[in-house]
Formats: C-alpha cells, structure tokens, sequence
C-alpha cells in the first residue's frame, strides 16, 4: 500500500498544458520533495493533492483510497503555507485548533492535541498572540502546528520557507528535518531551492514543464542526473556539459571534445546501453567540484587549461576555464592559487561522470 | 585658501538657510490662507443662524451676532407650531435615518459579498462581471431614473422608505464591490486554501475569515455610503413627496417654498441640521478613512 499514489495526472488551465500525465508513488514516513523552476507546475501538483485545484485526467490515491473528488478537509491532509496563511484575525489557540473544531472534535480531545502539539513546537507561551504579533519564525511554527493538530495522513508543505530570511531558513529547515524524523509523517515538500531539496528529501522529483524529469534519492540525483535538464539544475554552480564525440575503438571507448584532439579514456563508465557508440555526439558532464588541482586518484586524467576568470567566494573560489572555445568551471579552496591565462594541469575524477546524448539529452 | 573656503562655505550655509525660512513661511502664508477660504462660508452659515432677522438685515455678513440666539434653530428643527403649511426638519431628519441605516448596510453586506466572490472564489468570466458591475459606477443618477420609478411602481413600493432604501442599494453595490474587490484582491488566496482543508465553507470562511479583518474598508465604505445616500436629492425628490421625503428634500421645501419673508438664519440652522450627521460620521471614523483607503496597495 502507498501512502500516496498518483496515476496519469494532467490538467489544463484553458489551453495551457499544466502537468502532462503524472506519476507518482510515495512510501509511508518518506519525505517527497518537487523540486523545479517556477512556473514547472509543482505548486499545482501539490494544491491537487490537497484537493484545491480540480483534475482534467488521472487519479490521486491516499492509501489506495481515490481521493480525485474528495473534499480537501476530507483528504487527511495538512497543508503549510508560503505565507503561513494564519487567520490574522484569531489568536494562535483559535488559529491551531480552527481546523478540529470545524470537525466537530470533542472539546478535550481539542485541548489535549493543543496542548500536546504547543509543547512540542514550543509555542505554548504564544497561544494567546495574534499573528500580527509574532516574529517570521514563530508564525512558521504556529502554521506548521495547525497543520500538526490534525494529526494528518500527509503534510503538503508549499514552499514554507521562501519568506524568512537566509539564516532563519536555514534554522527552520534543521527543524522540519527534525521533526519528520520524530513523527516519521509522508510529507511532500515544494521548493525552488535545490539545498532545501537535498537536505529534506528521502526522495526529489524534479519536474520541468510539467514533466517529471527525474524521481530518485538526493544521491543520484547529484550522482547520475537522467538528463541535461536535471544536471544543469542541480549542483551550484552546474555540471559542465562539454560537447563531443565518443570514440569506440577495440574495447577502448573515449570522448573527445570539438575541436579538441586529446581522448578522454571513460572505460569506468556505466553505460545503460553499450551499443552504437562510435561516433556518437555527447555531452560530456563533470561537475565543478571534480575538477582537481592535485591528482588524487589513479583514475585522474589530467589534462592542461587556461583560466579565464576568477571568482573568490571565500571559503572557495570558482574558475572559468577554456576546453577549445568552451567554459569549464572548476571549483577549487580559496588557498590555492591559480593564475590567470597560464597553462595549469587539472585533473578530472573520472569515476564521477555522466554521458548525455547531444540529441536526446538523456543519460546514456 | 583654507579660510576663503570656509567663508564661502559660511555664506552658502546662511543663504540656505534663509531660503528655507522664507518658503516655509510662504508656506503658512498659504495654507493659512485656504483653511480661512474654505472655513468662510461655514463662518457665515453659524453666525448667520445665531442672528435675528433684524440683526442680519441691519448688519453685514461677516458681523458678529449680539447674542447666543438658538430661536432659528428650535424653529428649523420644530416647526412654529401652527398648523398648515409649517414645515420643519425632525420627521425627515427621522425619515432619513430609517432610509440611510438599512440602505448603507444591505449596499454594504452585498458589496462584501459580491468583492469576496470576485477575489476568492474566481469563476470563468468573472472579470466581466466585474466590468459590468463598474459601469454601473458611471451611470449617472438621472439615467436610471425612470426605468426605476417603474420598477419601483411594479414592486408597490413607490413613494416610500423601503423604496428609497432598495434605490440606494441598488445603486451603491458597484461602488461597494470595487471598494471591497480591492481590498480583498491584497488578501492572500492562500488563506482561503488554509480555511478550506480546515474544513470551512464558504459562508464561514467570509464571516469567521475575511469579514473580520476588513474594518478598514468596512469604515470607507460606510463613510462613502453614508455621504452618498444621506446628501442625495435626486433619488429623494423624484421617488418620494409628502410625508416619506427624506431630509434634503424636505430642506428644500422648507427653503425654497416660504411665502412670507426669506429667513435666512432659519435657513443657515436648517443647512447645518441637515449636515451635521455626515460631520459626525466623518469625524468618528475619519482617521481610518485613509487608512483603509491606501491600505489596498499595502500587503496585508
């Protein structure tokens, strides 16, 4: 049984296509975060599972029960909010306990499950307050606690922390990782940013115009990205995709790139398919931070690149290389220094590659 | 060269400074002298209705009454106390208050409603509603006018309150939808999401939710209501006659229809009278009258 289960989802606003057959499956207690650009269509992915936006095909289960026309307070769901979304009129009790009341829960159960989950997320000294007068993280606990009182199925959370600022999230974050691991609900997570996405998530579905591209664990995403889509989206800065051509000769396979005469030899590779690959035009990814300076693998091919362009950040300095016309972006710590338009000798991990197809863009 | 800079520079300062003083003493100068042209004719109305016939007809508009004299303002509010043909303000000024209290909140109640679908509950051509209902902001008064005086014959309740009451509305729902439209459209839609999974409907999401944060607009709008419908002559005078006429109309009967002398202090006590409610609206709830009306542009 799957907690959630989503088949052949589409749907439609007028002539915009929004989400184009959709499927999803999620395990008890994992932690689904959709992740994409804005505009990919997950915020409405989530708002149907919540039951807020109507389908034009396909179903939502939740625990294999079809919920495609069941009323979102129904649903056993939760949702948080970008916005918090507190009633600005009501305190924080009337706030958290809105939803049971509505339900007609008994009045000690209500006062139980207030006081239980208050504790909990140490809001019990705020109950009073109205959300006009508490500060960005504490409205984020209250949402998150109305959300909790209900004791949910599944928690939809719609990028909850795109309005605090950067330290702040980075707290709240620590503290939905949390408290995920104590009550071990299904959640599913929206957000833009690729960090929160990788922290949070047991699982990451990336989705681009309305289109899953990937649905795996933060390892291989980061790993074995299934298309340029996906390498290009995660990772800061993102892979280098250098364009090239593979070379199969006598049980040796090597990718050159354009314009380039030295052979990459990428015998290590796993290929999903090791056929008609002479000849064949690839992208070539590597990502910035397996670029070394020293060689520390065997494995290392070290190859001989001009620097462009420096970047300090601090605690590590990006620099833009020229590969015969094309940019390769290397990651380096800010102590090593790199002069600029001088031939310097990298080193590229080879066991951490990914091969794109240039024409399909998939992984090969 | 050192010293000759910082001489120039002292110069410089006094010169700004000296500037500055002379604009904002022309400054006062200014306001001082609109805040006298706009209080001026308020200045004639009161002394003017503190004086007797005899003091206006001796002295000049601006002289100072001899006395305080309340006879013209019992006699504007009560009448003479003869018989026929004596008309004072207290029954209109009661008619009036019957008309404008259910006229501003059912115009008011509907307006809500109607800005609260428009916003929340979004449906396909909503927006031409929307743009129906603003014409109905630059329709004038006088053309509606007969097309409403037969709907009003056809309903049977032509010539009465309950007429007035339903003309006002009708007519003030354009205005409070926009009022409320855009109020509401700065409300996150994701309240409403939060309230449905909580399991409120649609009817407990607009009172326990949106009604209670909207004071402000409420405010504006009750003040715009109540100026609009309790000021209005055209709708009075055409639709109503005799007993059921509201103040403004009865205020110019009054004015307007004395055969004998013009009085003019009955008259000024009477113009008074007759504003004093709109005054006292405006002055109770004036302060929140601009907060509500930019609070729109501001994210709630």
């Amino acid at each position: 049984m799957k907690t959630l289960r989503i088949e052949e989802l589409s749907k439609n606003f007028g002539s915009t296509e929004v989400l184009r057959k959709i499927n999803l499956e999620i395990d008890e207690g994992n932690f689904l975060v959709l992740l994409g650009p804005s505009g990919c269509g997950k915020s409405t992915l989530l708002n149907i599972i919540a039951g807020l936006e109507t389908i034009n095909e396909g179903n939502v289960h939740i625990d294999d029960y079809n919920v495609s026309k069941v009323e979102p307070k129904d649903r056993n769901i939760a949702m948080v909010f970008q916005s918090y979304a507190l009633y600005p009129s009501m305190n924080v009790r009337e706030n958290m306990i809105f939803g049971l009341k509505q339900a007609k829960v008994s009045k000690e159960k209500i006062e139980e499950q207030l006081e239980k989950v208050s504790r909990f997320l140490q809001v019990d000294a705020l109950l009073e307050r109205k959300p006009s007068q508490l500060s960005g993280g504490q409205r984020q606990r209250v949402a998150i606690g109305r959300a909790l009182v209900r004791e949910p199925r599944i928690f939809l959370f719609d990028e909850p922390l795109s309005n605090l600022d950067a330290k702040l999230r980075v707290e709240m974050r620590r503290e939905i990782k949390k408290l995920h691991q104590q009550l071990k609900t299904t959640v599913v997570y929206v957000t833009h940013d690729q960090t929160e996405a990788m922290s949070l998530g047991t699982n990451i579905a990336i989705m681009n115009h309305g289109v899953i591209q990937q649905n795996d664990t933060p390892e291989n995403i980061y790993n074995k990205p299934s298309n340029t889509f996906v390498a290009d989206f995660i990772g800061s800065p993102s892979m280098n995709l250098i364009k090239g051509n593979l070379k199969e000769s006598s049980n040796k396979i090597s990718f050159i790139a354009n314009g380039s005469n030295v052979e990459i030899p990428i015998n290590g590779y796993n290929f999903n398919e090791k056929s008609n690959l002479n000849n064949k035009e690839v992208f070539f990814g590597i990502r910035p931070e397996h670029i070394f300076f020293k060689k520390s693998n065997e494995s290392d091919f070290e190859i001989t690149l001009k620097a462009d362009l420096s970047e300090y950040i601090g605690h590590e300095q990006i620099m833009t290389f020229n590969y015969e016309n094309q940019e390769v972006l290397a990651k380096f710590p800010s102590t090593i220094k790199i002069e600029l338009e001088k031939n310097t000798n990298l080193f590229f991990d080879l066991t951490q590659i990914s091969l794109f197809d240039a024409k399909t863009e998939e992984r090969i | 060269m050192q010293d000759k800079l910082q001489a120039s520079y002292k110069q410089l300062e006094m010169k700004s400074k000296y500037t500055n003083m002379f604009l904002r003493w022309f400054l006062y100068f200014a306001l001082i002298l609109f805040a006298l042209y706009f209080i001026f004719p308020l200045y004639v109305m009161v002394v003017t209705s503190l004086k007797t016939m005899e003091e206006i007809r001796q002295g000049t508009l601006l002289t100072w009454p001899s006395g305080l004299n309340f006879d013209s303002w019992a006699v504007a509010w009560g009448g003479r106390g003869y018989g026929a043909g004596d008309t004072f303000l207290r029954p209109y000024f009661w008619n009036s208050f019957k008309m404008v209290i259910p006229a501003v909140f059912f115009s008011t109640f509907i307006g809500a409603m109607t800005g609260y679908v428009l916003t929340k509950w979004r449906f396909k051509g909503d927006q031409w509603v929307f743009l129906f209902l603003l014409f109905g902001c630059f329709i004038p008064f006088q053309a509606i006018l007969l097309p409403m005086a037969r709907t009003l014959g056809v309903l049977g309740i032509s010539n009465s309150i309950i007429g007035l009451v339903l003309v006002h509305t009708v007519y003030g729902i354009p205005f409070t939808t926009l009022f409320f439209r855009n109020y509401y459209i700065s409300v996150p839609t994701e309240l409403v999401k939060a309230a449905r999974i909580d399991g409120a409907g649609f009817f407990k999401i607009f009172f326990k939710i949106l009604l209670p944060i909207s004071a402000p607009i409420i405010v504006v709008t009750v003040i715009w209501q109540f100026t609009q419908i309790w000021n209005d002559f055209l709708f009075g005078s055409t639709f109503s006659f005799g007993k059921a006429a509201p103040i403004q109309v009865a205020l110019n009967n009054m004015v307007l229809s004395s055969t004998s002398v013009k009085e003019y202090n009955v008259d000024m006590a009477s113009a008074i009278i007759a504003g004093i409610p709109t005054l006292i609206v405006y002055v109770l709830a004036g302060k929140y009258f601009i907060r509500g009306l930019t609070s729109g542009a501001v994210k709630g």
